[in-house]
């Protein structure tokens, strides 16, 4: 563990480097599961997650079944390995939180009532942590929902905003999350409805208000990033034939 | 390119009579909610997905297996979030219910309808229709079945090339399996080429590639025949 730094910023630059309104570095890999129907693999700076999605597919136990519209499962789930000290396998207090803010976020952006009594399972598995998973997790699970053609009303995109040496800042590293006054994690639609937001420590109402229009501007830099994430899978795999990729009407569906 | 393709959430239209499937209305916009290709058609736009699993409609033609013999049912798989129901009545023949695993038994595959599908996605089968059969030979293979419509091609165009070219005979059921019977070669090939249009799928001018794709197959399926000849000579 580090110790807490004097200052957060100097200079108008963060321990990382990055300016008050810089993200980190993201990359993005899509299906590189070939069992799950979509899956996802994110590097968000030094977090490291993957995301499974399967379904819609029958849920067990019955009882559990929703005669009008699926269910949304989502497990987060952090590798034993993904932190400095092993943390113990399993689920824990604040994996179930996580889970269920995780669910919460896409409960209503999934068109959930086209496909009842089914279940849409959400695996979101962090391999490393650097503060800032859940949203890492959200951005991830949004791609695999997409790349497993459910039907949605949009992707969510997610980031953190925070407040360290009395500024507030977009996305908090492990020593600004650790040491900091605030953090707050937010997921919106590309629209700008919000879909996940919790906040831990302690901000005026003016200050959340500055945080939240730049968590706005945060989750639109992620949406580009994850809108030419899906397009550039698309070019790669059906067009590298050489020739333009264009859609055709539909068959008839009769031999 | 990238105008075609469009991800969900994407305003597709404002003309909300234009709404098609794989769109949905908000506000005075048509958007896109799957991830797919944009499909502009006269009346409709609509997004064709990527990815996807079958869900039944009636009359749809599917392909089946029996999973599960009980009282006055047989369960089927019909590869898909949702289970098939074939009733003892919808059977061709009136049979007796105690002896129904003489007739089909689990693991035996058919041919079959949708007959119906309730608001509980109660998904009744029927055997009771022009065609349909019990399968008892030939080989299934199972594709995406969002890409389903390209192996039957506009008007079934892909569909009777694949069966004049291969010589073998075919059914593409609605859930993406795909029954092929032959000469074991035959169904190879088949079985191949149904592969090559998956993975060519949403690519212009399938057909013709298919076509092309064939032509390069019969060279070596009969280049060992021609070799041989020469040889005697």
């Amino acid at each position: 563990m580090s110790e807490k730094p004097e200052h957060f910023i100097v200079d108008g630059k963060r321990l990382d480097g990055r300016r008050v309104d810089e993200l980190r570095q993201i990359k993005i890999e899509l299906s590189p599961l070939g069992r799950a129907d979509g899956s996802c693999y994110l590097e968000w700076g030094r977090n490291k997650i993957m995301a499974a999605v399967y379904g819609p597919r029958e849920l067990h136990p019955r009882h559990r079944q929703n005669m009008t519209k699926a269910v949304v499962q989502y497990r987060y789930n952090m590798a034993a390995f993904s932190v400095d000290d092993r943390i113990r396998p399993g689920h824990s207090r604040r994996s179930i939180e996580i889970s269920k803010v995780g669910r919460d976020a896409f409960e209503h952006v999934v068109f959930t009532k086209f496909f009842p009594k089914t279940a849409i399972d959400i695996f979101i598995e962090v391999l490393q942590a650097d503060a800032g998973t859940r949203t890492a997790g959200i951005n991830a699970a949004s791609l695999a929902l997409a790349d497993a053609g459910i039907p949605m009303r949009g992707l969510v995109s997610a980031c953190a905003v925070g407040k360290v040496d009395g500024e507030i800042v977009l996305d908090l590293m492990k020593d600004e999350d650790n040491f900091g006054e605030a953090d707050v994690p937010i997921a919106m639609t590309a629209g700008g409805k919000i879909t996940h937001l919790q906040m831990d420590g302690n901000l005026t109402r003016d200050e959340f208000y500055e945080a939240l229009k730049l968590a706005k501007i945060g989750c639109d830099k992620v949406y580009k990033l994850q809108r030419q994430a899906l397009i550039e899978k698309y070019n790669k795999e059906y067009a590298e034939n050489g020739e333009d990729a264009i859609p055709r009407p539909e068959g008839d569906a009769d031999e | 390119m990238e105008r075609n393709i469009v991800i969900p959430g994407d305003v597709v239209s404002d003309n909300i009579k234009m709404s098609g499937s794989g769109t949905y209305v908000h506000g005075s916009e048509v958007r896109a909610s799957v991830y797919g290709l944009l499909n502009t058609g006269e009346r409709y736009i609509s997004v064709i997905p990527l990815a996807g699993k079958y869900i039944p409609h009636a009359t749809d033609r599917v392909i089946g297996i029996i999973t599960e013999v009980v009282y006055s049912n047989w369960i089927v798989d019909i590869n898909s979030p949702y289970e098939g129901l074939l009733h003892i009545s919808q059977y061709p023949r009136r049979i007796d219910s105690e002896n129904m695993s003489k007739y089909l038994k689990v693991g035996d595959c058919i041919l079959t309808m949708v007959a119906s599908v309730d608001a509980g996605m109660k998904v009744e089968l029927t055997l009771r229709e022009k065609e349909l059969r019990v399968l008892s030979n030939g080989r299934i293979v199972t594709i995406n079945p969002t890409k389903m419509p390209r192996v039957i091609g506009r008007n079934g165009s892909m569909i009777r090339l694949l069966k004049s070219e291969i010589g073998c005979n075919m059914f593409v059921g609605q859930n993406g399996r795909i029954w092929i019977n032959g000469s074991d070669d035959c169904i190879d090939l088949a079985i191949q080429t149904v592969r090559y249009i998956e993975d060519n799928a949403h690519t212009l001018g399938l057909t013709e590639r298919v076509q092309a794709f064939l032509k390069a197959k019969e060279k070596t399926r009969y280049g060992k025949v021609h070799e041989s000849r020469n040889d005697e000579e």
